[in-house]
């Protein structure tokens, strides 16, 4: 059995359907769709139980969906270091793209010590807003900057500290 | 006269002022240590024993107030613009500074959608030598500072100096 449905049947049967949307083929490779407010808890599980054992956060991604669908993804990538597996974790957020609207999901960093700086990059160029995050600053980008310049609609600035940006 | 033949008459050499001074200026250019992005690792080439710009009296100092060259060696992001202004006005006059390679230049490859780069160091600090490049190998570094020894070779800095202070 491929560990991605594997992974599926222990999360339902530990969180139920609503926290576990979906098994999405789609892509190069499958991915888990989970409810965001459950992630938390779901990462918790996948890392402590032993069959599973996902002990290491390989990358966090946030994706900007366009300006028409009104919603943003992030991606985790998993992996277990002594089972030698992976998988991919997705969750999606509706929200109005405005910047004093952030989607908002629940930080992993209590999970895993490494989404700390994975989730403030996903904040600075993205602007998601990673809820119960120790530390949520800008990590790239300087402290003043304004905006989110990975988005689809971003524009830049006519000119930062006086000087011109085009 | 030679100066073969000036060391002969009990070591008095005539000079013009401006030659000595930019004879000494122009032999020991001392560039600020730092680099930017990949350009510094040609610039380090540079200074190391194959290029050896020693030979040349260019030796990196790690301060800027112990620097005449600022070489601006990779991609100015906005973040570093200011830090590059700073270091830029505590450096003594006179200052020279050598842009190098196409980042420093006019953005390089970050010139039409690069939100974070400045597009060319030029807008934040007065450059003296362009080096063209990405990145410039370092013939082309040694090339910019020989064409900055020909800068400095014209100037006059006293009569410059005077004139600032009567004016």
């Amino acid at each position: 059995m491929e560990i991605i449905t594997r992974v599926q049947e222990l999360l339902v049967a530990a969180f139920g359907n609503q926290a576990i949307v979906a098994i999405e083929e789609s892509g190069l490779q499958a991915a888990l769709v989970v409810a965001s407010e459950a992630l938390p808890e779901v990462c918790l599980y996948l890392r402590d139980h032993e069959e599973t054992y996902f002990d290491f956060l390989s990358c966090i991604s946030a994706v900007d969906n366009g300006v028409e669908s009104g919603s943003f993804t992030v991606v985790y990538h998993l992996a277990s270091i002594p089972h030698q597996h992976q998988l991919t974790l997705k969750t999606t957020i509706e929200n109005d793209r405005t910047l004093d609207n952030l989607p908002v999901v629940p930080t992993v960093s209590g999970v895993w010590r490494t989404a700390d700086w994975h989730e403030r990059e996903a904040f600075d160029l993205m602007g998601i807003y990673f809820d119960g995050h120790p530390d949520l600053r800008r990590i790239l980008l300087p402290d003043d900057w304004e905006g989110y310049p990975l988005r689809k609609d971003y524009e830049e600035a006519e000119a930062y500290h006086g000087i011109p940006i085009k | 006269m030679s100066i073969d033949k000036q060391l002969e008459s009990n070591g008095v050499v005539v000079a013009k002022l401006d030659d000595l001074l930019n004879w000494a200026r122009l032999s020991s250019m001392w560039p600020m240590s730092f680099g930017i992005a990949c350009c510094a690792i040609e610039m380090m080439g540079a200074m190391a024993s194959t290029y050896d710009l020693d030979r040349f009296g260019v030796f990196p100092r790690p301060s800027p107030r112990q620097s005449d060259v600022m070489i601006i060696a990779g991609t100015v992001t906005f973040k570093m613009a200011d830090r590059i202004r700073r270091l830029y006005e505590q450096m003594p006059d006179p200052k020279y500074v050598i842009s190098m390679g196409s980042c420093s230049n006019c953005g390089g490859p970050y010139w039409q959608h690069g939100y974070h780069v400045v597009k060319g160091v030029n807008r934040i600090i007065p450059v003296d030598i362009y080096v063209q490049g990405c990145p410039p190998r370092p013939e082309a570094l040694i090339g910019a500072f020989l064409e900055l020894q020909k800068k400095i070779e014209t100037e006059h800095i006293v009569a410059d100096k005077l004139e600032s202070t009567q004016a």
